[in-house]
């Protein structure tokens, strides 16, 4: 830890060396009077609490954003200003959240980047709407975060309405490239916003694609013991076992299914906690095998995306979608800042909102926003293949073949 | 609605739940019956034994189960050394402040903040979790299938409480403790140094969630909020078993285990939480002393 | 005795102050969560500081209060302010069950505490599985900025609003310290069988005792709902709430009327300068936190404004 600490006065010292820097050559340019002031940027996550490890996570990854804008030479368009992050903790609560936010816009900060879950997503875009103040939420998945017309509110990540549409697609045609093995699927999921409201998409939508829903069986966060639910889906005997959950229990379940040997064609989860989790696949790789995610992910094709892979791991840390989605909200916002040429609140808001940003490494469609939402963004279909995460659709973001039904273990 | 091949193994698996809960339980009881502290600090202390069992496994490849020997001491003196130097420290203005109880258990309250904090510190907020070569280990009575680690852990839960029993019953220690906890008062008197067994309980029920700690890592993880999984439901197994009693803790985990387990399984894991509280409310309202309570 | 009262209304006009006095979004805010958390201790307080009973279950009545106020204005269409009365009303109906199946059964001490927790705990698990809460994943109130909506456009707005909501609590304080049914209600915490004996009907008392404290707690929830517009079962119901409503109270004093508004502020002030003090390492603030709240226990057993009253009195029998 004060590894973190002597790092962040590293990169003060840096900002300061380089803000410097441009100052000396200021004198051999004259048209650019003083150095460029950096840009303030609120980079705001639950790092302690109930969801630290997530907000540990997604402030790795807009560090590591922040750090590689200014190594590039900053915002060119304000003179090559550096982007100074102004950290904040919502400590896992909706109203510390948003007085954070209140000590970001005080501080002068000219966007927030952040949020990760879904209720703290809420509070802290409606505090920054009161100051017209640019907001980009990282993660939070629900739907209702992007509905209520907030104009200061931009997500350049999927919400869970179109991460479901995805699940239900890539099941659709994974199924059918099966021949039609699958028809009837047990739902597993946690009790909160995000796993309720997944589940009630999920099954009202999974009869579309010829699968039946034998049970939708729900759980708190956290549950120690999974062995009746491992019973009731033994019972059931379905074809596929869909979990909606956290990582914990994700595993926890894993390992219950595995003790109470109960087998199905397949496990496909929809934002799931641990399918898509490097973690997951390291430590058990057994119960991780084949296992089917419909998630975030990275564009496996693109070299930038694995580069940054490189540089997480070499901080000790999972390159978990927490740090990809936070590292391009932090470009998608560089991005605006570059094009605005300025930190006016309202003209990086009208850049954010007119952002067609290609230069990312993430598998989606053309950015376009609609209200606030990337229209272009999507969940992909992925699946653990030879002890690694592969994405199996869309075909042309694909570096796998799907396995279904999976082999039996053994 | 359910018929005997799903019903049998719930059941099962409800005790061996419910022991997991009774191993929580039973420092809770002990230190709830001599110090009369509500000792939110219990899930914190909980967590700190987890990841001693974690740590002794990963750095230095001791098996989980082999720790006990170091985690009951390690846990003990811990115990002691926060009700002699902290908790204590609010206690001995008893005789002052009528608001007494409010502040031992606010004190207990800021520990556990701080012990979470600095674990999410120190050791991050990442999920851990151990591999052993028994984790998916199963014992297939033909009725039901149960995981190695949860039966080991049951009757870890008994012996554990068959030694506190002893302990108290028994040993000079036992007595002097069942001195202080009835008349703290005359204990002086006889010449107990009553700050002393104060620590000692502590320190006692602390030690058991060492062994707690070495019981349960097999079949659960640790991260720095993994304490809160078990506090409600400790608090209610105590208070359901008698608050003090040793037997009352197993009985009641048992009990508050397949509770759990037959309202999941018919009312869902969501809803079914519900049966614990429902039957912990009826039995405050018809027997508020517990099952193995005495008379308060 | 007027003194006291006009101590009171001091602090009243003080309050009335931040209103108009700081313009900083960030300090208002402060101001407002130093309210809100004045105003569920002040409940907390009621029944733990006056009537001797602890509740662990605060976050029962709280979390009444906050879906009463979504769901009458979102699913029945009533008017926001309506709702507002209503969630008070609703809440104190929530106290006024727990209060009489609690003490008819005569529970006490850790036992009332836990039954209250346990009754919470209830309630959390059925918001999530009935619909009309809107089930795991909670209610959201739609924006609609205005005072109409009782959601105002500007901080001061919700400032006032609370503020009047702490008036009330704070007047409540101070007729517990001047009527007679406060001198009951002490009576009865200092010795219940003694206050038999002379006529007071404890179990009675002690339930007006738990209406009130869980109408003021209905009002908080209410509070929470019009200001974040957001509520799940955890954010209702969680032991969160439970435990942020006895801490306020403990610091400041129990069973002072000012206690309460005293611990909130430095509660506040504490956790925002652990803040400074920590800088961004994850965790650090928390612990600074705790730490300060176990040196304040241990060096102030009778809370801060209950020490200062017995050091005041002290001073002035010295002088007489």
């Amino acid at each position: 830890m004060t590894h973190k600490i002597s790092q962040s006065r590293r990169r003060f010292l840096a900002t300061t060396a380089a803000t410097g820097a441009v100052a000396a050559s200021g004198f051999g340019f004259p048209h650019i009077a003083k150095a460029a002031a950096p840009v303030k940027i609120g980079v705001l996550h639950p790092v302690t609490g109930a969801v630290s490890y997530s907000g540990t996570q997604s402030r790795a990854g807009a560090l590591m954003a922040i750090d590689d804008i200014n190594a590039a030479g900053g915002i060119k368009s304000l003179g090559g200003a550096k982007i100074e992050a102004s950290l904040a903790d919502a400590q896992s609560k909706a109203d510390v959240g948003s007085a954070e936010v209140e000590k970001l816009n005080e501080a002068g900060v000219t966007a927030i980047v952040g949020g990760y879950a879904s209720f703290i997503c809420l509070a802290t875009t409606q505090a920054a709407a009161k100051h017209d103040l640019p907001y980009i939420v990282d993660v939070g998945v629900a739907d209702q975060i992007m509905e209520r017309g907030l104009t200061n509110t931009f997500r350049f990540s999927p919400g869970f309405g179109a991460c479901v549409q995805q699940a239900i697609t890539g099941l659709g045609a994974i199924n059918q490239g099966s021949g039609q093995i699958a028809k009837t699927a047990v739902i597993v999921h946690e009790d909160s916003l995000f796993g309720t409201g997944t589940a009630n998409l999920l099954s009202k939508a999974l009869p579309n694609i010829g699968i039946t829903v034998l049970e939708v069986m729900k759980h708190p966060t956290p549950t120690l013991d999974f062995n009746n639910i491992a019973l009731r889906i033994k019972q059931h005997n379905p074809d596929l076992i869909i979990p909606a959950n956290y990582y914990n229990e994700y595993v926890l379940l894993a390992r219950t299914l595995q003790q109470q040997k109960v087998s199905s064609k397949g496990i496909y989860s929809v934002l799931g906690g641990a399918a898509s989790q490097y973690k997951f696949v390291k430590e058990f790789p057994e119960a991780a095998a084949y296992v089917m995610d419909c998630n975030h992910w990275f564009d496996p094709k693109n070299q930038a995306a694995l580069d940054l892979k490189k540089k997480i791991e070499a901080k000790g840390l999972f390159y978990t979608y927490e740090v990809w989605l936070n590292y391009e909200a932090i470009m998608y916002l560089a991005d605006a800042l570059e094009r605005a040429a300025s930190v006016d609140r309202a003209k990086v808001t009208e850049a954010l909102a007119s952002s067609t940003w290609s230069h990312h490494f993430m598998p989606y469609g053309p950015t376009k926003f609609v209200k606030g939402q990337n229209q272009g963004a999507q969940a992909v279909n992925l699946q653990v293949q030879d002890n690694d995460i592969k994405v199996i659709l869309p075909s042309q973001f694909a570096n796998a073949k799907p396995v279904f039904p999976m082999p039996a273990r053994g | 609605m359910f018929d005997l091949t799903i019903l049998a193994p719930a059941v099962l698996n409800g005790l061996m739940v419910g022991a997991v809960y009774a191993l929580v339980a039973l420092g809770l009881t002990l230190i709830y019956g001599v110090l009369h502290i509500i000792n939110f600090a219990h899930g914190a202390l909980l967590m700190v034994a987890l990841y001693g069992v974690y740590f002794l496994y990963s750095l230095g490849g001791v098996d989980p189960y082999l720790a006990l020997p170091v985690m009951v001491p390690v846990m003990f003196a811990i115990g002691y050394g926060l009700q002699r130097g902290v908790i204590g420290r609010s206690l001995s203005n008893k005789k002052k402040s009528r608001n007494n109880d409010a502040n031992v258990m606010l004190v207990t309250l800021g520990l556990s903040i701080v012990i979470e904090n600095l674990a999410l510190y120190f050791w991050h907020a990442d999920t851990r979790t151990i591999d052993t070569p028994y984790a998916l280990a199963v014992v297939d009575i033909g009725i039901a299938i149960l995981p190695v680690p949860k039966l080991i852990a049951f009757a870890g839960a008994v012996v554990v409480a068959a030694i506190l029993w002893l302990l108290m019953a028994r040993t000079d220690l036992g007595r002097a403790i069942r001195a202080v906890s009835k008349e703290s008062r005359g204990a002086q008197l006889m010449g107990i140094d009553v700050e002393h067994i104060y620590a000692m309980s502590f320190g006692v029920g602390t030690a058991c969630l060492g062994a707690a700690g070495c019981l349960l890592l097999p079949s659960i993880y640790v991260e720095p909020g993994v304490g809160h999984i078990f506090v409600l439901v400790a608090f209610t197994v105590v208070v359901l078993g008698g608050m003090g009693s040793i037997v009352g803790a197993l009985v009641g985990g048992l009990i508050i285990g397949v509770t759990e387990s037959l309202c999941g399984l018919y009312l869902g894991e969501s809803l079914g939480q519900i049966g614990i509280f429902i039957i912990f409310i009826a039995a405050l309202m018809f027997k508020p002393t517990g099952i193995f309570g005495q008379r308060a | 005795m007027n003194l006291k009262a006009l101590a009171i209304l001091g602090v009243l006009a003080v309050l009335a102050l931040p209103g108009w006095l700081i313009q900083s979004d960030y300090w208002m805010n402060f101001a407002i969560m130093v309210l809100y958390a004045a105003l569920l201790g002040q409940a907390w307080n009621i029944l733990a500081g006056y009537g001797g009973q602890f509740s662990f279950g605060h976050a029962a009545f709280f979390g009444t209060g906050a879906y009463a106020q979504a769901i009458l204005q979102m699913s029945v269409g009533l008017d926001p302010w309506l709702c507002f009365l209503l969630s008070g009303l609703l809440g104190g109906i929530a106290g006024a069950v727990v209060g009489v199946l609690s003490f008819r059964y005569n529970l006490r001490g850790s036992y009332f505490a836990l039954v209250t927790l346990a009754f919470a705990e209830v309630f959390r698990i059925v918001a999530k599985s009935v619909d009309f809460t809107g089930g795991g994943s909670g209610l959201l109130v739609p924006l609609h900025k205005g005072a109409a909506s009782a959601q105002f456009a500007t901080k001061a707005g919700f400032y006032y609003l609370i503020f009047a909501l702490t008036a009330l609590g704070l007047a409540i304080g101070w007729w517990l310290d001047h009527g007679r049914f406060g001198a009951r209600l002490i009576a009865v915490r200092e010795n219940e069988e003694a206050a038999r004996a002379l006529g007071i009907n404890a179990f009675t008392t002690k339930v007006i005792a738990i209406t009130l404290s869980a109408i003021l707690a209905g009002f908080a929830g209410a509070f929470y709902v019009q200001y974040f517009l957001y509520i799940d079962p955890n954010l209702a119901y969680g032991p969160d709430i439970s435990v942020a409503a006895l801490l306020a109270p403990i610091i400041g004093g129990l069973g002072t009327s000012l206690g309460p508004l005293v611990g909130a502020l430095v509660l506040q002030l504490v956790s925002r300068v652990a803040q400074m003090v920590a800088g961004d390492a994850p965790g650090i603030t928390l612990v600074i936190f705790g730490v300060i709240l176990v040196i304040m226990v241990v060096a102030l057993p009778e809370g801060i404004f209950g020490q200062a009253r017995i050091s005041a009195r002290r001073l002035i029998s010295r002088r007489t």
